[in-house]
């Protein structure tokens, strides 16, 4: 039996081998605690990149903004777990910035209900344009509210600071508002062809980073936050090898929760459903299958997942810095993981997470390595060499993730762990 | 010699044969009608001719030349036109735009066929300037022929030409497919209406399963007890 | 009636400027969705490096542009104009044609044209580094300062020489593919292949040809846009995904494959961008003194660092509205 499963997956087993010994020989020559770190982060790539590949492997729903998710879930977790600035609660400013958000809050529900009018008669074009008016006015009016107090809460205390809460309710919920997003974006543009998805998903990615960026009273925007907690002992008690192995430890678990999660998901109706979908949706259609509502479930519990990798990513760095994020390494980085895993295999999606990441990041010094040579010929044959050389380099490594790309997609499109198409019956 | 003939092709879509060995033949300035019942591979039969399926089997000829799987645009330029049952215009296109993309392969100056294509179809020559996707089925019917026919093709394929069209309609096309053979333009196409097709057809091709299942004039068919029978309507 | 010439230059003037950019871009954009069926996310990039192959140009011929009393840069844009067109054309065949043949989903198609952004990107990046460039390499930026015969008005209109060409340069581009696409036998063939691409295969029209000419097309006005907006402000080598929404919006807008709709969904989001971090308190001032308001010292709709938000909720209005857009476009 045991002898079937190993001729059955030979490839994983040979995959999986190749990716241990590089750990082993990372962690030989630049030290165990340089490896753990690595692994950390590739186990927190993995959590996002489990999330785009229900989104584009079982559903595909092209999502071009993993970034703007991550970031979210970034920085919900700094919000609920940094300390608690005394001195914002302690001041006025509290309750100003309180009334503020009662009043969108009353906006919202305003905007909500309007949306609602059509049911008692009133005709849709009157409706949108009751919708749009108020939603104008909701928008200035808080607009107005809160100028006033950001400007005070940033000139006094700096920033509103967190609410001190453990770091794993913080990563749950920075997932759940990664979700909303998915759900506001999903609800609008599931139903059109795919394209439009993935403008509006990086439009709402740069938007998320902008707002994180520049509204300085709720996220300390370029300032940066550091440090936050972590939910296990940090290196002060147990030094650098045990800390990161515990948190290793509880990323491999949360990993572990997720794959059994999904696995059970894929073979389930659900999973043969969204399958269908994908693969026929014509046919998903003509059987009478809700097909946009089971995007939109797929698409939200994508974005959750990339949310919650955000935030345990965020955690481990021990820093919020919204000006981090851009979309070569925390969108296209996440993409090349998936298609060169196998998009729709969890366990291809895993290798390629890890795989690639451990790539990228000896790419850097391979690639500084590479351009100081061209540098030390262009010496010898009296060429000088531009000053702002290394960042060049660096950005050689955007073009092999291009090239990865566009590679993969033509010779490889199944990924190096195809989807395995289940024959029933 | 035949001018289109096709040698017992097989051929279908990703891997399912629809086409099973089909054999036509038609002379300079016939007509010949494919008929029979739904999937037996008539429409099927028109494509594979016009090389938009893959014919894995058999052979084509163009007046005697081998066509076998040739580019559209290439059997275009070897004077055959091909008229879709649907999505026959560009409907965001005016009609003389619609005519003029059938031109799109000569080099000459085709003024003299415009006006003999305004001279089949009068309608058009009032709407000339209209986007075909506002004309009503039976004028885009005419559009779609118009534009198949402005490169003066030796053979015209026509698909269902009176799908979906009023009697009137249905009529005028049918008188408009004789006037064209008229000026010697062979002419092989697909109908529903069958009685009316065989009734100007010079050959019948009865198609069931992908096959051959009756290959005579369109007279002998129309004639034939059985054929009336199971394809006729009694 | 110095806050007047305060809106119109920037308001009228800035929101025409980068409304002739995305006009440009979203033509590009928008011709390629009809003819190849996939929204091109390199193009932001491909103006990019349209610019920088002026760039390019222009160093090599720092003094040329003196022989006629232009810019360099612009007097070099024709022929990186035809370079770029090249390399649209050779990453055509390099990327997209292969996959295009294998007959993918148009998702992928999406996905490949990542793939050639980012080694676009790349390749600008490594070659001329990450900082800003000038395209003026040995001439100077003219800028004219317009006087308002009224005696109130003391500011002055500020127009630049980029802008003027700007503006011309798009007019005559727009006049130019209006008389290509509707007189042209090529430019027919054009819309033909957009409105029915089976249709025109089988009426003889070479696919081929005309997929060759919507690169070429696409690449000129990239170009064009990436070295006219570079002249008005600088060459940056990190414009692609910032531009791409708003080009995108544009083309939405306008309603998907019209390339008069690319046209005004340009200049649409391009005023609507203006128009919202337009700081209105300044327009008011007047009406404030009269009537002894006390308005905030700032009134615009959105803080600048939020632009990016207004082509967003643009699409975002346009997709639940209206999703075929002003000229009733293909849906995506």
């Amino acid at each position: 039996m045991s002898n079937k499963l190993l001729m059955n997956h030979k490839k994983e087993f040979l995959l999986f081998g190749g990716l241990f010994a590089i750990i082993l020989l990372i962690m030989a020559f630049m030290g165990t605690a340089y490896g753990l770190r690595m692994l950390v982060e590739a186990a927190c790539y993995a959590i996002i990149a489990f999330g785009l590949t229900i989104q584009w492997g079982y559903a595909g729903l092209f999502n071009a903004g993993i970034m703007g998710f991550m970031a979210m879930g970034a920085f919900v977790t700094m919000l609920f777990s940094f300390p608690v600035n005394e001195q914002f609660w302690s001041s006025g400013l509290a309750g100003d910035l309180g009334s503020v958000l009662l009043k969108l809050i009353i906006g919202i529900v305003l905007i909500v209900g309007s949306i609602k009018i059509t049911r008692f008669g009133v005709p849709k074009k009157a409706q949108q344009a009751v919708t749009l008016v108020l939603i104008g006015v909701v928008y200035l009016v808080y607009m107005n509210a809160l100028a006033p107090v950001a400007d005070s809460i940033e000139k006094e205390v700096g920033f509103i600071g967190g609410f001190g809460l453990p770091s794993w309710l913080g990563w749950v919920v920075g997932g759940i508002a990664a979700g909303l997003i998915a759900y506001f974006v999903g609800h609008i543009c599931l139903g059109l062809r795919s394209d439009y998805l993935a403008i509006a998903t990086l439009g709402i990615s740069e938007i998320i980073k902008a707002f994180l960026k520049n509204a300085d009273w709720l996220t300390n925007g370029t300032l940066t936050v550091s440090p936050l907690p972590w939910p296990t002992p940090g290196a002060a008690d147990l030094g650098f090898i045990m800390a990161r192995a515990s948190y290793l430890s509880l990323t491999a678990l949360v990993i572990a929760l997720i794959f059994f999660l999904l696995t059970r998901a894929y073979n389930a109706p659900w999973g043969r459903m969204l399958r269908a979908i994908r693969d026929n949706e014509v046919s998903s259609l003509a059987m009478g299958k809700d097909v946009n509502k089971r995007r939109l479930e797929v698409f939200v519990f994508g974005s959750f997942l990339m949310g919650v990798g955000g935030a345990i990513l965020a955690t481990f760095n021990g820093l919020f810095d919204p000006n981090g994020y851009i979309p070569l390494n925390h969108t296209f980085l996440i993409w090349v993981m998936v298609i060169l895993g196998g998009a729709g295999n969890n366990l291809g999606t895993l290798f390629g997470a890890v795989f690639v990441y451990i790539i990228w990041t000896m790419s850097e010094p391979a690639a500084l390595f590479v351009f100081d040579i061209i540098r030390n010929i262009g010496d010898s044959v009296g060429w000088e060499a531009p000053q702002d050389l290394d960042s060049r380099a660096l950005q050689a490594r955007v073009f092999v993730i291009g090239l990865t790309i566009s590679l993969v997609l033509r010779y490889a499109p199944k990924g190096v762990i195809p989807e395995k198409v289940a024959r029933h019956g | 010699m035949a001018i289109i003939e096709t040698k017992n092709i097989h051929g279908g879509y990703g891997g399912m044969n629809i086409l099973n060995g089909v054999n036509m033949s038609i002379e300079q300035g016939e007509v010949g009608v494919i008929i029979g019942a739904n999937g037996a591979g008539k429409s099927t039969s028109l494509k594979a001719i016009f090389g938009l399926l893959n014919v894995t089997e058999g052979a084509i000829e163009l007046n005697g030349e081998n066509i076998t799987n040739q580019a559209p645009h290439l059997l275009v330029e070897m004077g055959m036109a091909f008229v879709p049952q649907e999505k026959n215009v560009f409907v965001s296109m005016t009609v003389e735009e619609n005519l003029e993309m059938g031109a799109f392969l000569r080099k000459d100056n085709f003024k003299s066929t415009l006006d003999s294509v305004y001279h089949y179809f009068p309608d058009l020559k009032d709407k000339r300037y209209q986007p075909a996707g506002e004309l009503s089925g039976g004028q885009r019917q005419m559009v779609a022929m118009g534009r198949a026919l402005m490169i003066e093709p030796k053979v015209l394929l026509l698909d269902e030409p009176t799908a979906g069209l009023s009697p009137l309609y249905m009529n005028e096309i049918f008188d408009r497919v004789v006037a064209i053979n008229k000026e010697g333009v062979g002419i092989l196409m697909v109908e529903q209406n069958a009685k009316q097709a065989l009734a100007i057809a010079h050959k019948g091709f009865v198609l069931a399963a992908g096959r051959n299942r009756f290959t005579d004039t369109g007279e002998n068919l129309l004639n034939d007890p059985e054929v009336a029978k199971s394809f006729l309507g009694g | 009636m110095n806050e007047l010439v305060f809106f119109i230059n920037k308001v009228l003037i800035s929101g025409a400027v980068i409304g002739s950019i995305y006009a440009m871009g979203a033509i590009g954009v928008t011709l390629i969705f009809s003819i190849l069926r996939f929204a091109h996310f390199a193009h932001g990039d491909l103006m990019t490096t349209g610019a920088f192959v002026t760039l390019f140009l222009t160093a090599m011929f720092p003094e040329a542009g003196h022989a006629v009393g232009l810019p360099t840069a612009f007097v070099m844009m024709p022929f990186a104009m035809v370079i770029t067109s090249f390399l649209a054309i050779g990453l055509d065949k390099a990327f997209y044609k292969p996959l295009r043949e294998a007959n993918v989903k148009p998702v992928v198609m999406v996905m490949a044209s990542i793939g050639v952004t980012l080694m676009l990107q790349g390749v600008v990046r490594i070659f001329f580094g990450t900082s800003s460039r000038n395209l003026f390499v040995d001439d100077r930026k003219e800028i004219f300062r317009l006087e308002l015969p009224w005696e109130l008005a003391s500011r002055k209109i500020i127009i630049t020489e980029p802008q003027v060409l700007l503006f011309v340069f798009t007019i005559v581009a727009v006049v130019a593919l209006h008389y290509f696409l509707t007189r042209s036998r090529l430019g027919k063939a054009m819309r033909a292949t957009s409105d029915n691409a089976d249709l025109a295969r089988i009426s003889g029209i070479n696919t081929k040809t005309v997929v060759t000419v919507t690169w070429v097309i696409a690449g000129c006005l990239a170009t064009a846009a990436g070295t006219l907006l570079s002249l008005d402000v600088a060459l940056k080598p990190d414009l692609s995904f910032q531009i791409l929404l708003p080009i995108f919006a544009a083309a939405i807008v306008g309603g998907v494959g019209h390339p008069y709709g690319a046209v005004i969904g340009g200049f649409v989001v391009g005023f609507a961008e203006t128009l919202a971090v337009f700081n209105w308190a300044i327009l008011l001032r007047p009406l404030e003194k009269a009537y002894e308001w006390d308005l905030p010292s700032n009134l615009a709709l959105v803080p600048t660092e939020y632009k990016i938000t207004v082509p967003f909720f643009i699409l975002i209005a346009i997709l639940v509205l209206k999703p075929t857009g002003i000229l009733k476009g293909q849906v995506l």
